[in-house]
């Protein structure tokens, strides 16, 4: 059985979102800058699929702007803020420990500017305490940034009260919802955003494309120079055939969202019961308050990457926060912030199941999970160190 | 480019010498669980021979796949080529590892030498200087 049980990390282009990309490769492929027909046709194409992005999250076409994917919209959102700020005398920015790295990064680059960042812890559950951003706000705050879904995770923060927080202390508020957009509802009004970001691979669309909300009145920093596409914002000819690609796979997403959603709750439950079984593991974030394509566990006594490989062998495409699959030495941020031990941490599987998924898959992932397991702790010493009572368990 | 070679990747899949020597006369562990890597090594030694060898590894694919091709590389040898045996020796013998990973060879090549060092300190006479 071979199952690509990665969605996270990208998703399988959805048939409409190649369909309708083709034609502005083979035949439409004018530059919308161009004043001939050509390229008014494809500039045409691209205002629809603004319109269209623009209505699955109800904003107006113009605060729609394309960008090359969630990390750009990202930055751009990020240092838009930023420099309102550094031009304000306001200097502070509050997020939390389990963003992107296309945050944290950006966060980062700020502070050796001069900006003064606070990280907000989450607690066990993964979830980020509306209150202690309350508390965190300063009148020098320029720009709250807390993401939609997890990546790691799945767990889904409490957006909306952030958003509503933010809007009365009159504090820019950007969620960087790339995991959220097209699996769960996201309505820019509801959620109080003054800035969205969202990449088209994760929902079925084309790698290299993606957009960033930004509220009236707000105009976004340029992170690149050059012509006066997307309104002057950010330079360079447009992915004609990436954003009309992405607008269709959005739209699609959106028409099977609730149908889609329920059935992958159902069959994520059915995976987290199954992995529950497996002596001495855990799951990593909120049971209930998660996307319903996120699972991810914690295996005490083995290794990530190990288990990665072998479950590959067995057709099984997954993901693990491990340092081995980090190139780093340290495991996932996200699992050291909800409490996970380094020891523990090392040993997680991240499994983020597609729309096609049933059944059938999620019970083989159960037992070629629970194979695996069982047969890497075989040979560990810290397994056997912890039946043979040298060390305490965790899990 | 597959992240390893088919060599690191037949002994990750098929380790050699996995277990446990009840009566070893060396045991060696190296690395600790924080950092993702724990190598254990069994040493069964007969006249300055490495007559028998058994690993347990927590660790990554790199990791495993050293452990296993280190004990091939000792097993049946005179502990003083044992002795002798590098962390490149063991990566060269898997055909290579990913520059980050060569750490895990460096394991294996630490972890026969701790074995070696406790059998000597349990039989000080056969120390050769």
């Amino acid at each position: 059985m071979n199952i690509y049980a990665d969605n996270a990390a990208t998703t399988r282009m959805s048939r409409a979102a190649i369909d309708a990309m083709l034609p502005y490769l083979e035949t439409e492929y004018g530059n919308p800058s161009s004043l001939h027909g050509v390229g008014q046709r494809a500039k045409e194409a691209l205002e629809a699929a603004r319109a269209d992005i623009a209505a699955v999250i109800n904003c107006t076409p113009k605060e729609i702007f394309f960008t090359s994917g969630g990390s750009e919209s990202d930055n751009q959102a990020i240092m838009t803020a930023a420099e309102r700020g550094r031009r304000a005398g306001k200097m502070h920015i509050v997020s939390d420990k389990i963003e992107h790295h296309a945050v944290l990064e950006t966060l980062k680059k700020l502070k050796k500017q001069g900006f003064e960042i606070t990280l907000l812890p989450v607690g066990q559950n993964g979830i980020v305490d509306a209150s202690d951003v309350e508390k965190a706000l300063r009148d020098d705050t320029c720009l709250c940034t807390v993401m939609y879904a997890n990546n790691e995770i799945g767990t889904v923060q409490p957006v909306e009260r952030i958003g509503a927080i933010c809007r009365e202390r009159g504090v820019i508020f950007h969620t960087d919802a790339v995991q959220a957009v097209g699996h769960i509802p996201v309505d820019v009004q509801a959620c109080g955003a003054d800035m969205l970001s969202a990449s088209a691979h994760k929902f079925h669309g084309p790698k290299g494309v993606g957009f960033l909300y930004v509220k009236r009145g707000i105009k976004p920093e340029r992170l690149i120079e050059g012509g006066s596409q997307e309104r002057g914002c950010r330079a360079g000819t447009e992915n004609v055939a990436g954003v009309v690609s992405m607008a269709a796979a959005l739209k699609e997403s959106a028409a099977h969202m609730k149908e889609n959603g329920e059935r992958l709750t159902v069959l994520r439950d059915r995976l987290i019961k199954g992995l529950s079984a497996i002596p001495h593991s855990a799951l990593n974030g909120d049971a209930v308050k998660r996307l319903p394509s996120n699972v991810n566990f914690c295996f005490e006594g083995i290794e990530g990457e190990s288990l990665l490989l072998l479950l590959d062998d067995k057709g099984v495409c997954a993901s693990s926060g491990s340092a081995c699959t980090s190139g780093s030495l340290d495991p996932s941020h996200v699992l050291l912030a909800i409490g996970r031990v380094h020891d523990v941490a090392h040993g997680s599987l991240r499994l983020t199941l597609g729309e096609d998924a049933d059944e059938a898959q999620i019970d083989y992932i159960i037992g070629a999970t629970a194979e695996v397991v069982s047969y890497l702790r075989g040979f560990s010493p810290v397994w056997r160190d912890l039946c043979a009572g040298k060390k305490q368990f965790i899990l | 480019m597959a992240l390893y070679s088919e060599k690191v990747m037949d002994h990750f899949r098929n380790p050699r010498n996995v277990g446990v020597i009840e009566d070893a006369d060396g045991v060696g562990e190296v690395g600790n669980a924080k950092c993702g890597d724990i190598m254990k090594m069994y040493l069964k030694i007969d006249d300055d021979t490495i007559t028998d060898v058994k690993f347990e590894t927590f660790g990554c694919g790199s990791a495993i796949a050293s452990s296993s091709m280190a004990t091939e590389l000792i097993k049946g040898q005179p502990v003083s080529d044992a002795l002798k045996l590098t962390n490149k020796a063991v990566a060269e013998a898997l055909d290579g590892l990913p520059d980050y990973k060569m750490h895990c060879s460096v394991l294996a090549e630490e972890a026969i030498k701790n074995a070696l060092d406790d059998y000597y300190s349990k039989n000080p006479d056969k120390r050769k200087e």
